[in-house]
Parts: C-alpha cells; structure tokens; sequence
C-alpha cells in the first residue's frame, strides 16, 4: 500500500514509542510485545508526532544527516511501518 | 541465596515483562483457574502499596517494559488505581487483565487518566451453578455494561474466552456475544491443565470433534468478519506433539510476582519441589533475576536430560514447561510430555484418548467439579 506524503502521521493506537535505556535502543510498545528498532528506524520514527508528513520527516532527516540520500529508504521504511499498522494517517 | 551454576549473570538478558498478581481475591469460582491451590493463604500476606511499587521501580530499572496487572480479581484491590497510575510513570506499557467485575465508570476513568493502555476482559463461567454462563442474565447484562465503557473511554475490546469440554459447543453463541460487544480482538484459548484446571482435567478437555467443530465455527466468523474482529483460537498443548516454548525459556524475560511477594519465572512454578522462591520482601529485583538459585535453575540447557540435551529443537521449546513435566512425569528436569518424543508422552495420549468419549450431562459432572473457592483452597493446601 502506498503511503500519502502530504498527510500528517501519528502512532496507531495502542502503539507507544519510547527510549529505553535498558536496550539502548528506541522501542515500539504494543500490548503484550515490543519491537526493539534499529537506529535509523529509531530515528525515523521519532519523527512521528501527529504533525509531521513523510516530506517534512524526509526533509527533518535530511537536515540532520546531511549528505546521505535518505529519500527512498525513508519511504520505504514508512510504508513498511504503515503496512504493519504501526502508523497510520487517519 | 546462592549464586547457582550455568549461566553466569553477563550472559543473562533483562526482564522485560513482568505480571503482577496483586491479589488470588476473586469474586468468581472459576474451574480453570491458574491460581495456585493454596491461593488463599496469601491472603493475609498481601504486599503493600509501597511494595507493590518499590518492586515495579525495581524491575523497570532492569529494563522491563511490559506490566500485567491481573490476580485474581486486581480490581478486588482499591489501591489498582494507584499501582497503574504510578507504574505508568516509571515507563511500563501498563496491561489490565480482569473479569470486569468491579469495573464503575469513576474506576475506568481513573485508570485512563493514570495512563493505562489496554484493558483485557474475560469471560467466564460465573456461577456456582454450572449453568450454561451465557444463560445468567446478570452476568451478561454486567459485561456488555463494562464491555460499552472500555469502548467508551477509547480502548480497543480485548475479549479472553476460556474454552473447555463444557463450553466449547456452545462457540457460536460466544462468538455472536463478542461481535456484539463490538470486540476487536477474541481470544479463544482452551484451558491448561494447572493447578484447578489439572483437578478438573477430565472434565474440561474437549474431545476431537469438539475442537474441529468450534475451529470450524471461528473460521466461518473470521470469513465473514475479516480483520473487524480478529479472532485467535487455541487448543490444549495435550493435542499437540511438540510443547509449547514455555515463558520463552525460564528466566529469560518474564517475572511474575505473587501477591504474597513471592518472585517467580511463571504463573506456576510455585509448585516445583526443591526450589526455594525468593521474596520481594527480603531481595531486590537484581539479585532475584540475576542470582537466585530458583530463577538459575533452568536457564539455558544445562539442566536438559534426555531426549532434550541432544534434541535439535531444544532451542525452539526450551524442553516446554518445567511445571507440567513435574506434574505429569514427577521431574521437573524431563522433556514435557506433550513431546512425542519424551518416554512419558503416553501420559498425555491417555488423557487425549479420555477425552473422546462421549459427553456426560452437565448435572452428572456439577457434583465431581471442584470450584476455585476459598474454603476448597483451604483443604487443598
């Protein structure tokens, strides 16, 4: 399913994200599970607030990481965590 | 305590998920109940408020992340509110596991506001009187009650059906329940054979045909209603021939705490002779997890006898459950028997084999059941 780049995206419900010092890693909390991400996994989604689109956490990336072509990775991760209704644009 | 062999603590993953039974109170008498016989002897020896949350502190420190909060009944407890709210803070995904007896508006509205994020309702057989559950009108009027309010305060519907021999025909009628209620997710899980349960074995194990016709019925409602109520069905590990990876492996991520204090790798273990079971009372979490004798017992597979210690799945099932190879084989340290593999697998085909025969009239059964009540838990102890 293809992802609309000009939609605000939010968690779904039921899914938290969260630092955890524990496993130094970001964590996706779901009931009765987790999902331990990567670092740029952890990256992207932080991006994730209800208010930001796929272009402006591109663009937010871009900034942070300058000189990298994150476009298409980027995207493909966020259709990857719409697919697993990770995030949503409803 | 003493630090105990095979592992040593570098090796050792943190908890991750921790159940906290804060009390075997209950207002029902459920013949499958998990609770240990003797439940009622913690009664007097519940933990504190301050306990309860001084142990979660401690064990969020570790890292673990995930918080059940189930008993018996926690909503017997006036003190859930707190425990949720609190537990919140710290960081825990915060579960509420309860048969939603006691739960008011002003109590649901207090735990979302503390933050909880998923509420779990059962069902189950409430009366005393082995009726046909969903015939007792006040309990159904009650759930769809409580059903509406978890709705209400924005919570998807989490619905848990025990099923067992004397309910499980009646499937179709517990399916149409929950598609009223509006519930996004039924499980329906058969029971396992512990503690009531086991007493109650060959009086709750579905026959074959009693478990493909309920199958049967979930995939036909699953046909029609897709991913609006998502349905999960699962039969006794009896049926089975390989067990199930119980806990994930002992002492690997899961910590449950008694509502007396008591630190344990399962619901269950309770019952395992030899091991002695470190309180919250006396020990912190740290060395509870990482050097108890009892949660070293059966970490990794050093502990493994035959057919375990050279069998290529070990890694997959951990040898299944320490708890139901004691019970059914009298050593914890045997493969489960549910594994066709393990020389005692025909302890389990037998009671399978039972299972077939014909169904006996629900009046004929009532008197050989034993309830989960408190003064059977006091004879059994």
């Amino acid at each position: 399913m293809s992802l609309a780049k000009d939609t605000p995206l939010r968690f779904a419900r039921q899914y938290k994200l969260q630092w955890e010092k524990a496993q130094d890693a970001w964590v996706l909390l779901y009931p009765e599970g987790l999902i331990k991400l990567t670092g740029s996994a952890g990256e992207i989604l932080q991006r994730v607030d209800g208010q930001r689109t796929a272009t402006d956490i591109i663009s937010s990336l871009q900034a942070a990481f300058p000189g990298a072509d994150l476009q298409q990775d980027v995207t493909d991760f966020l259709e990857h965590a719409h697919d697993k209704g990770w995030i949503t644009t409803d | 305590m003493t630090k105990a062999g095979s592992p040593p603590t570098d090796t050792i993953k943190p908890p991750l998920w921790v159940n906290a039974e804060i009390t075997y109170k209950c207002p029902l008498h459920c013949v499958f109940c998990y609770n240990p016989l003797n439940y009622a002897s913690t009664f007097e020896k519940e933990l504190s408020t301050e306990e309860w949350l001084k142990a979660l502190r401690e064990a969020r420190e570790l890292g673990a992340v995930q918080l059940g909060i189930s008993g018996g009944e926690p909503l017997m407890r006036d003190d859930a509110e707190v425990i949720v709210a609190e537990a919140s803070k710290m960081g825990y995904y915060v579960n509420l596991l309860t048969s939603g007896i006691g739960l008011t508006e002003k109590r649901i509205a207090a735990f979302k506001a503390g933050g909880l994020d998923q509420i779990q309702l059962s069902f189950q057989d409430s009366t005393k009187e082995m009726n046909d559950f969903l015939s007792s009108t006040r309990t159904f009027d009650l759930k769809l009650k409580v059903a509406r309010l978890i709705k209400q305060y924005d919570y998807p519907m989490v619905l848990n059906v025990v099923l067992h021999r004397l309910n499980i025909d009646h499937i179709e009628q517990i399916l149409e329940m929950a598609e009223e209620m509006q519930a996004d997710h039924v499980e329906l899980a058969n029971s396992q054979y512990y503690a009531w349960a086991l007493k109650n074995r060959e009086h709750l194990m579905p026959s074959r045909e009693q478990l493909e016709h309920a199958e049967a019925v979930c995939n036909q409602f699953r046909a029609r209603l897709g991913n609006k109520m998502k349905l999960y069905f699962v039969v006794p590990d009896y049926y089975q021939d390989r067990p199930k990876a119980c806990m994930n492996g002992w002492g690997t991520v899961f910590l449950n705490i008694a509502p007396d204090g008591l630190a344990l790798p399962c619901h269950e273990a309770r019952m395992l002779p030899g091991l002695e079971f470190p309180n919250l009372r006396d020990h912190d979490v740290r060395s509870i997890w990482y050097e108890s004798e009892a949660f070293n017992a059966y970490r990794g597979d050093g502990w493994m006898k035959e057919p375990c210690r050279s069998c290529d799945e070990k890694d997959k099932d951990f040898g299944g459950c320490r708890c139901q190879a004691f019970m059914l084989t009298g050593d914890a340290r045997n493969a489960d028997p549910v594994c066709s593999k393990s020389p005692h697998h025909s302890v389990v085909t037998d009671q399978v084999t039972l299972a077939q025969q014909p169904r006996v009239a629900d009046d004929e059964v009532r008197p050989l059941i034993i309830f989960r009540d408190d003064g059977n838990s006091r004879r059994l102890s």
